[in-house]
């Protein structure tokens, strides 16, 4: 059963509409993504999937609870890091993690939590004298201190340079292990590429699409770019003959840019190869998330 | 309940590491009681009307200002900081309520503002020989109902307020007024008939009157606590209705 349910999920602020019957399910375990341009409706949908805010329409369920009337259920289990959201300056790294332990029934073991986020030398430290990224590894520990079923993630990666992201990012990869479901909220492709089992890609306030990483790189329009200097161009009719080509475009410089899948780059190269002709400065690039992403918030589809 | 606690104690800690705060509610009432002190002639008999020492009047008054500096002027940025940076809001993501920690910074500032009180009478009566309260139930309770007054009007001016900038402001605005209401400037009991009537009206001018009244024996009208009463419950009232959590 799905950890996470949202369903026709609506909510509106004054008039505009900020989501418009988003669905989508999370299984336990999963770690699932939640990609967007600024103003999807995002936040809005985790913090209604947190209870912070309550839907117009349809139904969110946390573990079986509806989490903004059955707090007392939902936030035993559920652990939330917020986008725009501190501590009191002069609360150290210790307390901190003392005072929210002492929030949770079975709170987790705090020597060995402030071990794993790499806050051991910092318990003495005030919030105020962190670092970015400090706060932030403090910020993932609170979430984890009730030792929670489900974690929300907000833009946890927003602001760290790129070395404390990928620490980060390994942080939340070790936390697979330990069967937690992760609901992240990113507008980092590669991010998302990096951690997420599944992606749903909001665009004003609607489901853009729902897959894996892999499979929404599959139907980026150009999934995979062969670029080259042909020694003499092939056949056009050979060319449009390709398995599964999406476009073919001859440079001013002579370069000969063809887009398709896999399938079409090898029967490119077959082609070639029976014709005998040479392909010079072969460049083959291969579409990211990012280039689905573009893709699908574009609304060019 | 536990968790309760621990939000309680975390607060006080927190307030006990504000220097500032620390200072103008604990050491700076019975600061200036020390100095008014230093002026012979407020240490002269009979110089009060009534007949008291203008010392004697100055006890109650520095009391009061513990109170102001607590729960007008200390807690009401904390409060709004608290919401500004998202505490609040983290906080009604777990299973404790907020408004446990709105409770908590309540609490540690009436405390403060309790042992404010206790540390300017003891200075009064070690430096100056001022008899310690007559009547000391009904000068603890008037104390108590006084404390509450101004605490519910420090988590009103925070309710209004948006951010802890603002809300400083408008405490540093309403400082002077309720100051004088309190008696910092001209002590009640010395104020002419008709200002004193006025001032009578307000909570810190109501408080003033039965503090007074407690500490040479008496026990405070009924009117004074009344007062009292209604501007807690108001002021109380008014600022749950308008307090915004984000």
């Amino acid at each position: 059963m799905a950890i996470i349910e949202v369903d026709r999920l609506a909510k509106s602020y004054g008039g505009r509409t900020v989501l418009d019957g988003v669905s989508f399910a999370v299984e336990e375990g999963e770690i699932f993504g939640l990609l967007g341009p600024n103003g999807a409706g995002k936040t809005t949908t985790v913090e209604c999937v947190e209870g912070l805010r309550r839907p117009d329409g349809g139904r969110v369920r946390v573990a079986g609870r509806d989490p903004a009337t059955d707090r007392r259920r939902v936030t035993p289990i559920l652990g939330v890091q917020l986008q725009h959201s501190d501590l009191q300056d002069k609360l150290t790294v210790r307390e901190a993690l003392e005072l929210y332990g002492a929030f949770y029934p079975h709170p987790a073991d705090r020597r060995e939590l402030a071990g794993r986020l790499g806050l051991d030398d910092l318990l003495d430290r005030r919030f105020g004298t962190l670092s970015g990224g400090q706060k932030q590894r403090l910020f993932i520990a609170l979430a984890l201190i009730g030792r929670p079923r489900v974690v929300v993630l907000d833009e946890l990666t927003t602001g760290l340079d790129p070395n404390a992201r990928r620490d980060t990012w390994e942080l939340i990869d070790g936390l697979r292990d330990d069967g937690v479901t992760i609901l992240l909220v990113t507008h980092f492709m590669e991010e998302a590429q990096r951690l997420c089992d599944r992606v749903a890609v909001l665009r004003s306030g609607v489901l853009a699409a729902l897959d894996t990483p892999a499979g929404l790189i599959e139907h980026a329009r150009n999934a995979t770019v062969v670029s080259f200097t042909p020694s003499r161009p092939p056949g056009d009719d050979a060319l449009a003959a390709l398995p599964a080509l999406r476009t073919v475009r001859r440079a001013d410089d002579g370069r000969l840019v063809v887009s398709g899948t896999d399938a079409t780059v090898e029967a490119l190269m077959s082609l070639l190869a029976r014709d005998g002709i040479t392909a010079h400065n072969l460049r083959v690039e291969s579409a990211t998330l990012d280039d689905a992403y573009l893709d699908l918030t574009r609304g060019e589809h | 309940m536990s968790a309760s606690i621990a939000v309680l104690r975390a607060e006080a800690r927190l307030l006990s590491r504000e220097p500032a705060s620390v200072f103008w509610i604990l050491a700076f009432p019975a600061l200036l009681l020390a100095l008014v002190g230093l002026v012979p002639s407020f240490r002269a008999e009979a110089t009060s009307p009534g007949g008291g020492r203008t010392i004697d009047l100055y006890v109650p008054v520095t009391v009061l200002l513990g109170l102001v500096m607590a729960g007008l002027q200390s807690l009401p940025p904390t409060l709004a900081g608290y919401r500004e940076k998202g505490i609040l809001r983290r906080m009604s993501t777990t299973p404790v309520r907020p408004s446990a920690l709105l409770a908590a910074q309540v609490v540690v500032h009436g405390a403060a503002a309790l042992a404010s009180g206790v540390v300017v009478l003891v200075v009064g009566r070690v430096l100056y020989g001022v008899a310690l309260p007559a009547n000391p139930a009904a000068y603890a309770g008037t104390l108590v109902l006084v404390t509450l007054t101004a605490l519910v009007a420090g988590a009103l001016v925070a309710a209004l307020s948006r951010t802890a900038k603002g809300s400083t402001t408008v405490a540093t605005i309403l400082f002077f007024p309720v100051a004088f209401t309190a008696g910092v400037y001209v002590p009640v009991q010395s104020m002419a008939e008709e200002l004193r009537r006025v001032v009578e009206l307000t909570p810190f001018g109501a408080a003033s009157q039965a503090l007074h009244q407690a500490s040479s024996g008496g026990w405070p009208g009924p009117s004074h606590l009344a007062i009292m009463l209604v501007w807690t419950v108001v002021l109380g009232g008014v600022s749950a209705r308008w307090f915004r959590w984000e």
